[in-house]
């Protein structure tokens, strides 16, 4: 396919159907994530990004042949390897003896969450999950760092009255979105604070209380939802997510405990589990909400910029 | 039996388009695309490994006894997240390569660098 608007339509598509599969084979916390990810935000990155670097792609004018007999030998080589695996739905393949059947018997006692998969997310395995904080607060650096770009007053006064007048005409969708906005933010606290007992937790809140925003962002321009939302303040915020992470381990290293062992937290090892919990979803929920807020507004930022240029070389041209 | 190894089947499947479209393509947004299916497809291999015949999804709960296994789904679930932030990244550097260039694809950007050398 030559268009890349329906490649992006097409993925877009493709994570939505990934979700599904991930409800049948029993993953929900999984599909949720996907579900909002792969088929919300990334395909809007690559809309945004496509906008900037073009519709099409060039005819392909190498013979695709060679491409292809790698990938066939690839394939049938995996293949060949995959005859000596566990079949589907085996209870007893080796990726069930360690410590799955642990984590399913005993985390009702240890950590007293219902959620196995936040319990293991956020308790057992937190210092995994600390490190996996840290690298989208890094990829959030990176966009910063790539894409971001510092206008001159004039620039902005010019950039807005552009703006205004491209979203003037979506009245329809603008009520609707006003009406649905307070509902997904409330909708992405009650996946925050309900992760322990139901599918959810901070991922999924974070992506969700951001795509309302991107929502809002796009309905009513950017000028707008920069007026609503300062880009130092959510920078801020993706810091003190990681830090908020990052403390929570230091308490319970002061109190003469392992890294990110809750227990140290409150006397009762239970409550200590929770509060140590909901800190550390609240810390990732902080932090994945403003890296894609700082990503999305980067790279709408940089598109404004790049129209604002055109129109401003063809007032030239006319003059 | 040896259809009871399908899902492995699927996913090699999934990953040989992403891989083709990785290395068929000259275009940096198609190239994005076929790795975020590869990656899918990595998803998909590490869920059907936890699944369970007979299990449930993994939120404890009264009266069932056989769970899928959670320790797959924790390792997705924030691989996901970082995966489309650093899909983000790499949209970055297409953006930024085509101001410099002009241009995203492969043979063009090439044929630039060879004239500057």
């Amino acid at each position: 396919m030559k268009d890349l608007l329906s490649v992006i339509m097409l993925s877009g598509i493709y994570g939505l159907l990934s979700a599904s599969f991930f409800v049948a084979m029993d993953a929900v916390d999984v599909a949720f994530t996907e579900a909002s990810v792969g088929a919300g935000i990334s395909t809007l990155l690559m809309l945004v990004a496509i906008t900037m670097t073009g519709r099409s792609e060039h005819p392909v004018r190498h013979k695709p042949v060679l491409a292809l007999a790698v990938v066939i030998i690839t394939g049938s080589l995996l293949i060949y390897g995959t005859l000596d695996m566990p079949y589907f739905g085996s209870a007893d393949a080796p990726v069930h003896t360690h410590v799955a059947p642990r984590y399913i018997n005993d985390s009702m006692q240890e950590v007293g969450v219902p959620n196995i998969v936040t319990s293991v997310l956020a308790s057992y395995r937190a210092f995994d999950t600390f490190g996996e904080v840290i690298v989208i607060f890094t990829a959030g650096m990176g966009i910063l760092a790539l894409l971001s770009v510092v206008r001159r007053p004039e620039d902005v006064a010019k950039i807005d009255s552009l703006n205004d007048s491209m979203h003037e005409q979506h009245l329809i969708l603008r009520v609707v979105a006003k009406i649905l906005i307070p509902f997904i933010l409330l909708y992405a606290l009650y996946v925050q604070f309900h992760g322990d007992y139901g599918p959810g937790g901070g991922f999924q809140a974070g992506v969700i209380f951001a795509s309302a925003i991107f929502l809002y962002a796009m309905l009513f321009g950017m000028s707008t939802a920069r007026r609503v939302i300062n880009q130092s303040f959510i920078q801020l915020i993706a810091a003190i997510g990681v830090l908020l992470y990052g403390s929570v381990g230091v308490v319970s290293l002061l109190s003469g405990k392992n890294y990110f062992d809750y227990s140290a937290l409150s006397a009762d090892p239970i409550a200590g589990q929770h509060l140590g919990i909901l800190l550390i979803e609240l810390g990732v929920g902080f932090t994945v909400a403003s890296v894609m807020v700082i990503i999305f507004f980067n790279f709408a930022g940089r598109r404004e910029n790049s129209q604002n240029l055109e129109y401003n070389n063809k007032e030239n041209k006319k003059v | 039996m040896l259809l009871g190894l399908y899902n492995y089947w699927i996913v090699v499947v999934l990953m040989m388009v992403g891989f083709y479209i990785v290395i068929a393509h000259g275009n940096l947004i198609k190239k994005i695309v076929g790795l975020s299916i590869f990656q899918t497809s990595v998803f998909i291999f590490y869920i059907s490994m936890a699944k369970v015949d007979g299990g449930t999804a993994p939120i404890l709960a009264e009266g069932i006894s056989q769970y899928s296994n959670p320790l797959p789904h924790v390792l997705i679930l924030t691989a996901i997240v970082v995966g489309i932030a650093t899909t983000a990244v790499g949209l970055a550097l297409a953006v930024r390569i085509k101001e410099a260039y002009g241009s995203i694809e492969e043979e063009e950007i090439q044929k630039k660098d060879n004239e500057d050398c």
